[in-house]
């Protein structure tokens, strides 16, 4: 027997018990639904009993009514064509409910594993998406989820069903004959090593086409996303090269695993077949020897076909299994990391503000009104390194104030990203604590600290939707007139208004386009409406011209009134409203003090501001 | 039927192999029909009459006939296997091509989810449509309409039977097949959606965290999922009413054919034995009649996903060379490099809000001319016209007096080396990420670049110096070191042109101050266009164009400028905004000593 060899090598490298833990997977989504799987359960059994018997009164019509009828009694006739008729309606009824039953049931558990994927990968830290690609996570929910799906909709049911059917056609059998139902069972030892043998091919197969497809995935979303540089460097000849090599294996592996299911179909079939020609020759011996009776060999060959009928059903439901369960172990192998950065089993609170609400659920008005009381940041022998890489924050102490505006300043790698990403828990730091107002960022619910420090990157990411909907990131219950008072502190209200609907303008449809300055003013508007009580911003004026960078500063110098705020910029202009500025340097903080100090000496501070205002005019 | 019809071409050329498929199919199914006939021989002949010598040839012909319908099954999937396996990369690999000579503009009006869901999702439907759909539904109706044919030579009014029974199955083909069209082109839409806010939940998580707002997008995406779930359970149900449509009507054809043929038995019109021939082979009829439910569910969603397929493939490219295509790699002709924009305007393609509007400027050969301009007023897209992401509506743009669209594509942006505002690198090494704007470079040239923008000394600390492989799939770099690595990028090899778009927006004033003179000394001859928001950029250029709302309302020197433009010094943050004025000045104080340089 030749099922084509595989080659092992190419098979990603999943953990051991992955398949373990897929049909753990499976088994938890399906059990909620253990009443519907039961009440479907049922239906299979009476859909093949049906199947069974229908063609039974059919024979009882043929063999008894007709002959009957013919003689003059129609009573026969009718009963067997009648119970033929219910038998074919209830047929219909039951492929009626379960067609139903089983599509809403699926779409129940995609539904539900889509969810848990979902909500998943955002509670997946930060240090996991900086290090997995975007595009593999997508084809997570994408591809592997539509193989899920298919499996679902189209087989687990019909599988059920064909089981069924086989055992009530066996059962017949061995009630027709024994030594004829021993011949078919015998015929099951060769479907066994065939199924095993196609088990371990396929697996390996449709696994090769779950990491194939996921390679072709990142390699278009990389390229879609970076279309610019792809045109502007006539990078097309190249990517088209990269997707050729990538869809040939996806290619390969497809073909591998179609040809696999060419071969255990054409061998499944050529058992049950060779299996047929053995029980004529047997059966006809019997007869002839007066073992058994003709009418019985009828029955038999008739059923055997029926028995291998839906062989080709298992056969195909086998292959969407295979495919399916290829696509879950990748799925269980994401939902199996534990994010880095965890939710507190016991959260703890901050304490009260005097004034300041964080459930935002007071009016725009208020809340601008309100006289935040900010909260102050504590960083106690914080070290941070990458898992065992070389410290990029050596051990350190940093107290920040309630209230205090801090300015951030060093050159690109000393370390004042990692910093904010600490105060932000992006990431929990190697050693030592961060705390705000004394608590623990680590034991601090996260709603509550995503409420209170919010953090606004240069990178401005606008999501599908309207503008309004965009900045009503910061705060997804502000009223219209909220978004609209954010967006005017920040100077982006005439830009909007320029656009041809307003607010509800599409950014990615008719007129939308925002540059990347309007999209910062973006960001800076989320801000507004979030009403934190720490601010952190991450060179997010750096797409700014200088007027609005300056207006950006102006609301910012009256919303930051009493918050506190870490502010990281090249362009010093930001010291100007700050209180206090740090220098780093090679994750160290090499200077501390007030802005008129820090000018006024001779540090690397004043060194870098000399040059800055020599930058300016 | 159209979308599908239009893969002729590829069906055409693998014709010999799909036919042989079609084929195989019609006989694997076929010989269902005659084992059967046989079985029956068999149990009526040699068995009947214990004649062991004459049960041989039948059973061989029994075990020929098994043989060759297995070997026909195996058959048929093994050569149309690696046939549909290709077709799906062929067509994925044209959808790609469509979609990387499409013009900018129409790109970002398209939703990225939905074009990789065709690309993915549309695709492998219509995969596994002309590896399984196509077959059947050329052979199945074939066997029924044998069937039928049979049925009516046996007896005309069981053939008269079936067609009774074809007209409610017509009749609820033709309202399933509306109502079903239209639930799978939602289903695939929504699709492209879901696979749109997967694909930005994932991206955009560092927003979606820093607001916490993850819960808030599982909810939104939740949303999503539920209309999704909901059109899919629509599909469902008009699949349950179907199916069991097509499940019904056959049996009912049969239990009329018994009652019927009894009819006509006792009123000697027909015989027993046709009656059970007749109900034998409705009997075989059933499995294909029950199938086309299926089938016809499969052939609307491929037709839903080759619709989808081609409104991409169908996608207009607007920026071409002269022929209408994009030639890869034109010769690249000598050009001093003398840059001119004449009455050019520019409005995107959906609106006639003109975002330029009537500007000229000229550059000389190797001179630096700088854009300043507020947020929004053209500044970008004035750099998108030089590469020609983006075509002029008006007027034109010159290198050396040639309209840079009479010019191949690619012959301009190989002219042309463009930076960009959000740097893009790609999940490959660092040497390779720079020297693309070179190709065949080697390792000194891309250190020299590297050099230029201050950008070696970040990259020898890198654990794998230039072989370090950085974008999504690499090693994170922070801002300003991507905007450097895609600097080097521009500026290796030594343009004739060079374009950059605020390039250095992310790195500290000393660095930039040290890259923009590396630039001067070192691209002496490169004509540059660069977008500033610092005057110590505009300053070290040889002029300065002031972009209001599409216009160029100024043009100097940095210095002329100052003296000449309000809003130039309004930008340059010199003008005496009030509110700010005090803080400059107090500043200004503390470094007394700075200010000459």
């Amino acid at each position: 027997m030749s099922i084509p060899r595989l080659n092992e090598d190419e098979v990603e490298q999943l953990p051991p018990d992955i398949a373990k833990k897929a049909r753990a997977l499976l088994l938890s989504l399906v059990r909620p639904h253990l009443p519907m799987a039961i009440f479907l359960f049922v239906i299979v059994v009476l859909t093949a009993l049906f199947l069974v018997i229908g063609p039974i009164f059919i024979a009882d019509a043929l063999d008894n009514g007709v002959p009957k009828a013919v003689e003059g009694d129609p009573g026969p006739l009718i009963r067997a064509v009648s119970a033929f008729i219910i038998s074919a309606i209830a047929s219909a009824v039951l492929a009626f409910a379960s067609t139903r039953l089983v599509g809403i049931t699926a779409q129940k558990v995609v539904y539900t594993l889509r969810s848990r994927l979902f909500g998943h990968i955002q509670r997946l830290d930060l240090g996991y998406h900086e290090r997995s690609t975007s595009g593999r996570l997508v084809s997570r929910q994408t591809s592997d989820m539509e193989s899920v799906q298919q499996f679902l909709t189209y087989s687990l049911f019909d599988t059920a069903l064909a089981l069924f059917e086989m055992t009530f056609i066996a059962v017949t059998l061995i009630v027709l004959d024994v030594p004829l139902a021993i011949v078919v069972f015998l015929g099951f030892i060769p479907l066994f090593f065939i199924t095993k043998s196609a088990h371990t091919s396929q697996r390996n197969a449709y696994r090769r086409t779950r990491t194939s497809i996921a390679k072709v995935i990142v390699h278009f979303v990389e390229t879609m996303g970076g279309i610019r540089a792809v045109q502007a460097y006539r990078r097309q000849p190249d990517r088209r090269g990269t997707l050729k090599d990538e869809d040939t294996a996806y290619r390969d592996a497809n073909t591998d695993a179609l040809r696999g299911v060419a071969w255990f179909a054409g061998w499944t079939r050529l058992v049950g077949n060779v299996t047929q020609t053995v029980i004529i020759i047997v059966g006809a011996w019997l007869v002839i020897e007066d073992w058994t009776q003709v009418g019985v060999l009828a029955a038999f060959i008739l059923y055997l076909r029926r028995f291998y009928g839906p062989l080709d059903e298992l056969v195909q439901s086998f292959n969407l299994y295979q495919s399916a369960s290829a696509a879950l172990e990748k799925m269980a192998a994401v939902l199996d990391t534990d994010p880095e950065v965890v939710a507190p089993s016991h959260p703890k609170t901050l304490p009260a503000h005097s004034s300041h609400q964080v459930s935002g659920a007071t009016s725009a008005a208020e809340e601008l009104a309100s006289k935040p009381s900010g909260r102050s940041i504590d960083l106690n022998h914080v070290r941070f390194s990458y898992g065992d890489g070389p410290d990029v924050l050596p051990r350190f102490d940093l107290r920040i104030p309630a209230g205090e505006i801090v300015a951030l300043v060093g050159a690109t790698g000393a370390g004042k990203s990692t910093l904010v990403k600490l105060v932000t828990r992006f990431y929990d730091p190697s050693e030592g604590r961060v705390t705000i107002d004394e608590v623990d960022l680590r034991d601090l619910d996260d709603t509550q600290l995503r409420a209170s420090v919010v953090m606004v990157t240069q990178e401005s990411f606008l999501f599908a939707g309207t503008i309004s909907d965009n900045i009503r990131i910061g705060n997804p219950d502000a009223g219209d007139d909220e978004v609209i008072a954010a967006a005017t502190a920040v100077g982006l209200d005439p830009y909007i208004r320029n656009l041809p609907e307003g607010y509800d303008t599409d950014v990615k449809k008719r007129g939308g386009r925002l540059s990347s300055g309007q999209r910062q003013l973006v960001s800076f508007a989320r801000v507004f409406l979030a009403n934190p009580d720490i601010v952190v911003l991450d060179e997010a004026t750096a797409h700014l011209d200088i007027p609005s960078e300056r207006l950006v500063q102006k609301a910012l110098a009256t919303v930051l009134e009493g918050r506190t705020a870490i502010i990281i910029a090249h362009r010093l202009s930001t010291v100007e409203i700050a209180d206090r500025v740090l220098v780093m340097d090679s994750g160290r903080i090499i200077e501390d003090g007030t802005p008129d100090e820090l000018i006024s000496g001779a540090g690397k501070f004043a060194q870098l501001h000399k040059a800055w205002r020599d930058s300016l005019v | 039927m159209r979308p599908l019809l239009r893969f002729w071409p590829d069906l055409r050329s693998r014709i010999g192999v799909y036919i042989a498929v079609l084929a195989l199919t019609l006989l694997a199914n076929g010989i269902q029909l005659i084992i059967p006939l046989i079985t029956g021989h068999i149990i009526d002949g040699p068995i009947a009459h214990r004649d062991l010598s004459g049960l041989w040839l039948p059973v061989l012909g029994v075990l020929i006939i098994g043989i060759a319908e297995a070997v026909a099954l195996w058959g048929r999937r093994l050569l149309v296997a690696p046939v549909v396996a290709q077709w799906e990369i062929t067509w994925r690999s044209r959808l790609f091509d469509r979609l990387q000579y499409t013009s900018v503009a129409i790109h970002d009006s398209w939703e990225s989810g939905q074009l990789l869901s065709r690309a993915i999702n549309d695709l492998s439907q219509l995969r596994r449509f002309f590896a399984f759909g196509i077959p059947f539904l050329v052979t199945t109706p074939l066997i029924i309409i044998i069937g039928t044919i049979i049925l009516t030579f046996l007896q005309p009014v069981f053939g008269l039977i079936m067609l009774i029974m074809a007209i409610p199955t017509i009749a609820t083909v033709t309202v399933f097949e509306k109502r079903y069209r239209e639930a799978s082109r939602l289903s695939q839409d929504t699709v492209g959606e879901i696979t749109t806010e997967v694909e930005e939940s994932i991206q955009g998580i560092r927003i979606l965290k820093s607001f916490g707002r993850s819960p808030w997008a599982a909810q939104r995406f939740s949303l999503l999922s539920r209309k999704f779930q909901g059109i899919e359970v629509r599909k469902a149900k008009l699949d349950s009413w179907f199916w069991s449509v097509l499940i019904l009507l056959p049996t009912l054809a049969q239990a009329a054919i018994v009652a019927v043929g009894t009819w006509g038995v006792v009123q000697g019109w027909t015989t027993i034995g046709t009656v059970v021939a007749g109900v034998t082979i409705s009997m075989v009829m059933r499995m294909p009649i029950e199938m086309l439910g299926f089938l016809l569910a499969d052939a609307l969603m491929a037709l839903t996903a080759a619709a989808r397929y081609w409104e991409v493939i169908d996608i207009r490219h607007d920026i071409t060379d002269a022929d209408g295509r994009i030639a890869d790699a034109p010769d690249v002709g000598r050009y001093k490099g003398e840059l001119d924009f004449e009455d050019v305007d520019f409005h995107f393609a959906d609106t006639d809000r003109e975002t330029l509007k009537n500007l000229n400027l000229h550059i000389e050969p190797g001179q630096t001319l700088a854009i300043v301009g507020a947020t929004g007023s053209g500044k970008t897209t004035l750099a998108s016209l030089v590469p020609r992401l983006q075509d002029v509506t008006g007027g034109s743009v010159r290198v050396d007096g040639t309209d840079i669209r009479d010019l191949p594509v690619n012959e301009v942006r190989n002219l042309v080396s463009v930076s960009f505002e959000d740097p893009i690198l790609f999940s490959t090494s660092v040497a390779e990420n720079v020297s693309m704007g070179a190709p065949g470079v080697d390792d000194d040239a891309i250190w020299r670049a590297l050099e230029i923008t201050a950008a070696k000394d970040f990259v020898e600390r890198l654990p794998e110096g230039l072989d370090t492989q950085v974008g999504e799939q690499g090693l994170s770099l922070s801002g300003g070191q991507r905007q450097r690595l895609a600097l080097a990028r521009a500026v290796i090899g030594a343009p004739r042109i060079l374009v950059l778009d605020d390039p250095l927006s992310a790195v500290d004033v000393d660095t930039e101050d040290r890259v923009q003179r590396a630039l001067r000394e070192i691209l002496p001859d490169s004509t540059t266009l660069i977008i500033a928001h610092r005057p110590s950029t505009s300053a070290l250029a040889d002029a300065v164009a002031v972009l209001d709302e599409g216009r160029i309302v100024a043009l100097g020197t940095h210095d002329e400028l100052l003296g000449s433009s309000p809003l130039y010094r309004e930008l340059m943050g010199a003008s005496g905004a009030a509110d700010h004025a005090t803080v400059e000045r107090s500043a200004a104080e503390h470094s007394s000593e700075g200010g000459t340089r």
